[in-house]
């Protein structure tokens, strides 16, 4: 039996190396690179950040140091819905903190976690610049405002 | 001629490989180059198309499609009314149209019909049938959905009559919520790319830069440095190769203004970058936009995309031999790139550290080439100086400050959104009069301006004129211009605390002031929150504040103490309450709360008992409960649960 997670590695190789193909020769391509093999697997294990420091020609440290510094990239594999709930200065005096407690407690994982079963990641975002409707989260790239704690936790079963 | 950007017969030789400079001018009083009835009347019909006459009997429906009003449903509004349009046969007289943001976030989806400008509110789909049949059938209007007024109760009929947009200036804004920023056609029809054009054949590059040094426009981004001496720098630095950069790295909690620009005005920033380009002589640009921003950077694609295709953007701009790229990047998510030195770094792809200055980037920028830097608003500004001349812009404004300013309005105040309005207005008319005052008729506490390096001020400042001097007098700064209002139920310690928290995590670790610093502050802060501070707390942490403010590389550590200091000279009762007292006296920190159930208003109801996770609360059935402090985990499930009020925090 073929095994259907040997052709899926195969097809996210093949994307990477037309995103290679793209970034050849672009200067200031760590950034992007990292950016676009994310997209492809969902977080960026090592081997894919070693093979962009081969493209690249960079010590692996330099691509490790990069995807550190910045927030959105990640090294562990994530839920299927990633949920973002803001914890910016209009959501704060809103009550942001309660709207995280209740979703934290809905899923039992705190932040920059992700359920067992794969189905959620928790994070938390400094704003997500749609203040008027404080408190807010986004769950992938839907923006949910007005919130409280109860309708908070209502929305996430609608994300299989 | 389909679109405006057409061209309308085969006189016209216009194309990117074959420029012609009369291109933009002609699109709204062409043909030029020859006499054709026909051509001129297509061009008049597709102008009346998007800008409709006052007298039309068309009628055209704007619905706000911006990040607010598409969260709150706006997207399905757009479909329901072509289906419902059709459904009257009404597809050719009425048209729909998406637009970003316009600013009044609060109230969405939002929905004007024009020309009468009619401003309905809060639209649901469900709304749909009767806005068709009564308003665009029956000539109606649907007084329900129109803005009711939360102080004096009166509806405003037209979107100018609202108090929230009546006492602003829009004029970075004038495009946002009105055009269709996902079509070129509308920029233009709305004078876009004349000042471009302007600049290219009318001016030289010198004359450009004093123009803008005439309007006094100072940098949007928060530090407020003048933008004209910023691009003579530039111009005079010697180099082969410049670049002109676009600060869209909006990383301020509370601050959403250059979002809404580059999601309803997109032109517009890529003209002031164009003109930028050509005042310092620049021919690549790059726009640094967080990654948070989704719509904003697909918008900007789409408008760089249109501008390359008509030959707006690329080689031999308007037959001027100005060359002119756009590239975006977007951010990984780190504040500290909203920083000029540390953007650069990121761009160049590394992490994105701040570099110490001088050289200033105007030296030695990106990849070590001079490099003009500016934020959206700036740039977005440009345009409107150089088609109306410098001296227009400088009569608005303060002596110091001139043009307009956006804010971003939110916190605890009526109106929340964006708001626009001349430099020198007080904050008392932002917040009462364009705000419409506080919410739930709380008292006013204070007002954060500027963001996690701006300070808050109290009633007392209220009457201060905003503008970049006298805010850094007063211990807050213009910043990016995000303004919260808090009322009576806000802590001040706690925001303080709220602000050193984000400044610790965002803090890159280069330079020792701010990575320890702000380390050291936050506990500080943390221990006062929950009781345990002590007097000498006070004294350390406004020494440490200062020590950071004076020895930090970059603007985030700089700025990271304004918090704190601006509390600490406004509000130190707090402080010395929540360390002699032990108290809260906005009922906010945790550990300092007490709460107790008031037995006249408690029924027995049982529901407090049953939610307490921790057994604390007992009482017989029927009876006043009460609560034993010294198990009360002061988790608040009592509180929420109590459908009688009669729990009470004190």
């Amino acid at each position: 039996m073929a095994c259907q997670c040997a052709q899926e590695e195969q097809k996210r190789q093949e994307a990477l190396a037309r995103v290679f193909e793209h970034y050849r020769g672009v200067k200031g391509a760590l950034i992007p690179l990292l950016q676009e093999a994310q997209e492809i697997y969902g977080y960026l294990p090592g081997e894919v950040m070693q093979k962009i420091s081969e493209e690249l020609k960079i010590p692996f440290s330099k691509t490790f140091g990069v995807a550190t510094f910045y927030a959105q990239f990640h090294l562990q594999p994530r839920g299927r819905n990633i949920i973002r709930v803001c914890q910016g200065t209009a959501c704060h005096v809103r009550g942001g903190a309660r709207v995280l407690e209740s979703v934290s407690e809905k899923l039992g994982v705190g932040k920059n976690e992700t359920t067992e079963d794969l189905r959620y990641t928790l994070e938390t975002v400094a704003c997500l610049g749609a203040c008027g409707l404080a408190p807010v989260m986004m769950v992938n790239d839907d923006t949910h405002g007005r919130l409280t704690p109860e309708r908070a936790a209502e929305i996430l079963d609608k994300y299989e | 001629m389909h679109t405006l950007m057409d061209r309308c017969c085969d006189k016209c030789t216009h194309s990117p490989a074959s420029p012609c400079k009369d291109y933009i001018l002609c699109r709204k009083t062409g043909p030029l180059c020859h006499d054709d009835e026909q051509c001129r009347r297509w061009r008049q019909d597709l102008l009346n198309s998007i800008n409709l006459p006052a007298d039309s009997d068309r009628r055209q429906i704007l619905i706000c499609a911006g990040t607010g009003c598409t969260s709150s449903g706006s997207r399905g509004l757009v479909d329901a009314l072509k289906t419902a349009l059709k459904e009257h046969g009404l597809e050719d007289k009425v048209s729909v149209k998406i637009t970003g943001c316009h600013g009044f976030c609060e109230q969405g989806p939002l929905m004007i019909i024009e020309p009468q400008k009619v401003f309905y509110t809060r639209v649901e789909t469900a709304d749909v049938p009767e806005i068709v049949e009564s308003h665009l059938v029956n000539g109606q209007v649907v007084e329900r959905l129109l803005y009711v007024d939360p102080t004096t109760g009166e509806r405003a009929r037209t979107y100018e009559t609202v108090p929230f947009y009546a006492r602003q200036k829009r004029l970075v804004l004038h495009n946002c919520g009105h055009i269709n920023p996902e079509n070129m056609a509308d920029y233009i029809a709305n004078d876009g790319y004349t000042a471009l054009t302007r600049a290219l054949f009318e001016l030289t590059p010198e004359q450009v830069i004093e123009e803008v040094k005439t309007s006094g426009l100072r940098g949007r981004g928060g530090a407020g440095f003048p933008t004209g001496m910023k691009w003579s720098f530039v111009r005079a630095a010697e180099g082969d190769k410049k670049y002109v950069v676009c600060n869209a790295d909006e990383g301020d909690p509370g601050a959403f203004m250059d979002r809404s620009v580059l999601e309803g005005d997109p032109h517009a920033v890529l003209e002031g970058m164009m003109i930028c380009g050509y005042a310092v002589g620049a021919d690549e640009g790059y726009i640094y936009v967080r990654a948070e921003y989704p719509l904003a950077i697909q918008r900007l694609k789409i408008a760089i995309a249109q501008a390359e295709e008509y030959g707006i953007l690329g080689d031999n701009i308007l037959n001027s031999g100005f060359n002119f790229r756009i590239k975006i990047k977007a951010g990984a998510g780190a504040f500290v790139c909203g920083e000029e030195t540390a953007l650069l770094t990121s761009i160049e792809g590394n992490r994105g550290m701040p570099r110490v200055r001088p050289p200033f980037p105007a030296q030695k920028g990106l990849w070590g080439k001079p490099t003009n830097l500016n934020n959206v608003e700036t740039y977005a500004n440009v345009p409107q100086i150089i088609r109306n001349g410098g001296a227009w812009y400088a009569a608005m404004g303060t002596e110091k400050s001139k043009g307009t300013k956006i804010f971003a309005l939110t916190g605890k105040v009526n109106n929340t959104g964006l708001v626009e309005v001349p430099m020198g207005i007080t904050m008392r008319e932002i917040i009462f009069d364009v705000g419409g005052g506080i919410r739930d008729g709380k008292k006013f506490k204070a007002v954060q301006i500027g963001g996690p390096s701006g300070g808050c001020l109290p009633d007392e400042q209220l009457d201060l004129p905003v503008d970049y001097d006298s805010l850094t007098a007063a211990g807050a700064i213009m910043g990016s211009g995000g303004l919260v209002v808090m009322d009576e139920t806000t802590c001040m310690v706690d925001v303080a605390r709220f602000f050193l928290n984000f400044t610790q995590a965002e803090s890159c670790g280069k330079c020792t002031p701010c990575r320890e610093g702000t380390k050291r502050m936050l506990e500080i802060l943390t221990r006062i929150c929950e009781g345990k501070g002590e007097m000498e707390d006070i004294d350390t942490l406004e020494r440490l504040a200062r020590v950071v403010k004076n020895t930090a590389l970059c603007g985030l550590g700089q700025t990271c103490p304004n918090p704190i200091l601006s509390t600490l000279r406004y509000f130190r009762d707090e402080y010395e309450a929540h360390i002699k007292d032990k108290r809260c006296p906005a009922h906010v920190c945790q550990a300092l709360l007490v709460y107790t159930i008031n037995p006249e208003k408690c029924t027995g109801c049982g529901n407090c008992a049953r939610s307490c996770p921790a057994g604390a609360i007992s009482g017989e059935k029927k009876q006043p409960h009460v609560i034993d402090a010294s198990r009360c985990i002061k988790c608040g499930n009592c509180l929420q649960k109590c459908k009688f009020g009669a729990v009470e925090k004190a």
